[in-house]
């Protein structure tokens, strides 16, 4: 790998987002081709910070500022290949919210920002989200996973009620339904039909990746 | 009553009150619904869970407005009344209290990152916090208790906003350590405390959490960090798991007794709990700790 890339990779890992717009600049000057930075740099060090997460060495903060940095570097790479008419690889699309009754944010976004990090196409629909809203911008986006969160023991059901309104709307063989949060398992996972359950963001992206087959 | 600084300074063990959230469930708080909103049509409901700890041996109450800062007001719609919200909520505490208890009023966290990683900037978290603060004093709480803090910083606003507020109210402040025992922002229990410590809040500790046993080693380690300030312990009855379509909260009164037992032996002179513990659970812990 090219100085430049192993440099790009660590400015993700240590969520730099000045250094990795730069070091994007510099690779697509030494005529790097921006899939082989986002293959080589990018999603490695997305993956590291991942780990990281998930053994206790990073936390929230570390995640938010090495999904910045991707970002930064993605500026950069994205109208590059949109000249070259080249397309980053979207592994699938997803619809993520908060589930109706509950407004616990912060988790919910976390996924939804790595998954968009490790290359899906993400729709947040943020919080507080009824059920015929995750169905209507499902049938808007054709997503093919759907993520719902719920932070309270009370509003666990409803994500139940959306895996039935996906069923209703004739949608839920075209989507897997992921679902996340504080008092869920993956026995309220299978209880209300839904395909899996992650517990933490950095889970999410593995399960999500697993169900779609990537 | 003596005042609870005193109370704390003669060594005796506080017992305080435990969940609210949950079980105004019980009572008829809709899914959903804010309570801090929902306190100002229904009184009744929220004193009698007051009421019920108190009679349950607790000697601290918090007020229910965990919610009661403007960030998180907007959404029922309430941003403009932080005042009135909060003062009705610490009023109905007091007349449950009926002197037979300290009332602590109670200030969580605004729900948002601050800046860079959010929009709000560290001025307009302490402005935020103090406003819902001075409410909360001016209501006559006994203290302002800051709880459920992940960020250092936005802890550092919290008691910066009740510190504007009037000399000398106590101020007791806890974070929330559930992410490998440290909290989800990665503070850890002794940079909670050394940042508590060096602010001179009267009483610091831990609450919610994930499981008892990381709450517990959390506590532990800030009453090695300030062996002198007299640490808090308000857990979760354990972690909430589904039987069927109900989450059951897996610790029983008589384990929570248990742990604060435990609690108190390494150094904690507040004890209760947080999420799903119930007037039960705090009867229990009254039972152990009073001995």
């Amino acid at each position: 790998m090219s100085g430049t890339l192993e440099q790009l990779r660590e400015a993700v890992i240590v969520g730099e987002p000045d250094q990795a717009r730069g070091l994007a600049v510099q690779a697509l000057e030494a005529d790097i081709e921006p899939l082989t930075a986002i293959d080589e740099a990018l999603n490695p060090g997305m993956q590291v910070v991942g780990d990281r997460y998930e053994s206790g060495q990073y936390f929230i903060p570390d995640l938010m500022m090495a999904a910045e940095a991707m970002k930064a570097a993605m500026a950069v790479f994205g109208p590059a290949l949109v000249a070259r008419q080249e397309q980053r690889h979207v592994l699938g699309t997803v619809v993520i919210g908060t589930v109706e009754g509950d407004i616990h944010e912060i988790g919910k976004s976390l996924v939804a920002t790595m998954l968009g990090a490790s290359g899906f196409e993400v729709y947040d629909l943020g919080v507080d989200v009824p059920a015929a809203e995750f169905v209507k911008r499902v049938q808007e986006t054709s997503a093919n996973i759907v993520g719902l969160s719920a932070l309270l023991t009370t509003t666990m059901r409803n994500q139940e009620a959306v895996v039935e309104a996906l069923e209703e709307a004739g949608l839920r063989t075209q989507v897997k339904v992921v679902i996340g949060g504080a008092p869920a398992g993956p026995e309220w996972a299978e209880t209300i039909g839904a395909d899996a359950y992650a517990e933490n963001a950095n889970e999410a992206v593995d399960v999500v990746k697993q169900l779609v087959g990537v | 009553m003596e005042d609870i600084l005193s109370r704390l300074k003669s060594g005796s063990v506080i017992v305080a009150d435990g969940a609210m959230g949950t079980m105004l469930q019980e009572v008829g708080l809709p899914t959903g619904a804010s309570p801090e909103g929902w306190l100002m049509e229904n009184p009744d409901p929220v004193r009698g869970v007051h009421r019920a700890y108190v009679e349950a041996g607790a000697d601290l109450i918090l007020t229910c407005t965990f919610g009661g800062t403007r960030a998180r007001l907007e959404r029922p719609g309430l941003a403009d009344h932080v005042a009135e919200v909060n003062q009705r909520a610490a009023e109905i505490a007091r007349e449950a209290a009926a002197g037979d208890a300290y009332v602590a009023g109670d200030i969580g966290p605004m729900g948002e990152f601050l800046a860079p990683m959010g929009k709000i900037t560290y001025e307009q978290a302490v402005e935020m916090f103090a406003e819902q603060a001075a409410a909360l004093a001016a209501a006559g709480v006994d203290v302002l208790y800051i709880e459920t803090m992940s960020d250092l910083n936005e802890a550092r606003a919290a008691v910066a906003g009740a510190q504007q507020v009037e000399a000398g109210i106590p101020i007791f402040a806890t974070f929330s350590f559930d992410s490998h025992g440290r909290t989800n922002m990665g503070v850890s229990p002794e940079q909670a405390a050394e940042a508590l410590l060096a602010l001179g809040v009267d009483a610091f500790g831990a609450n919610c959490g994930a499981t008892l046993e990381m709450t517990e080693e959390a506590a532990a380690k800030m009453h090695e960090a300030a062996p002198h300030v007299p640490i808090i312990v308000k857990p979760n009855a354990g972690r909430p798991h589904m039987v069927g379509r109900e989450a059951v909260y897996d610790a029983t009164p008589e384990d929570m007794a248990k742990y604060a037992c435990s609690f108190v032996a390494l150094g904690a002179r507040i004890v209760g709990g947080c999420c799903g513990s119930t007037p039960a659970h705090i009867a229990a812990i009254a039972a152990a700790v009073k001995d």
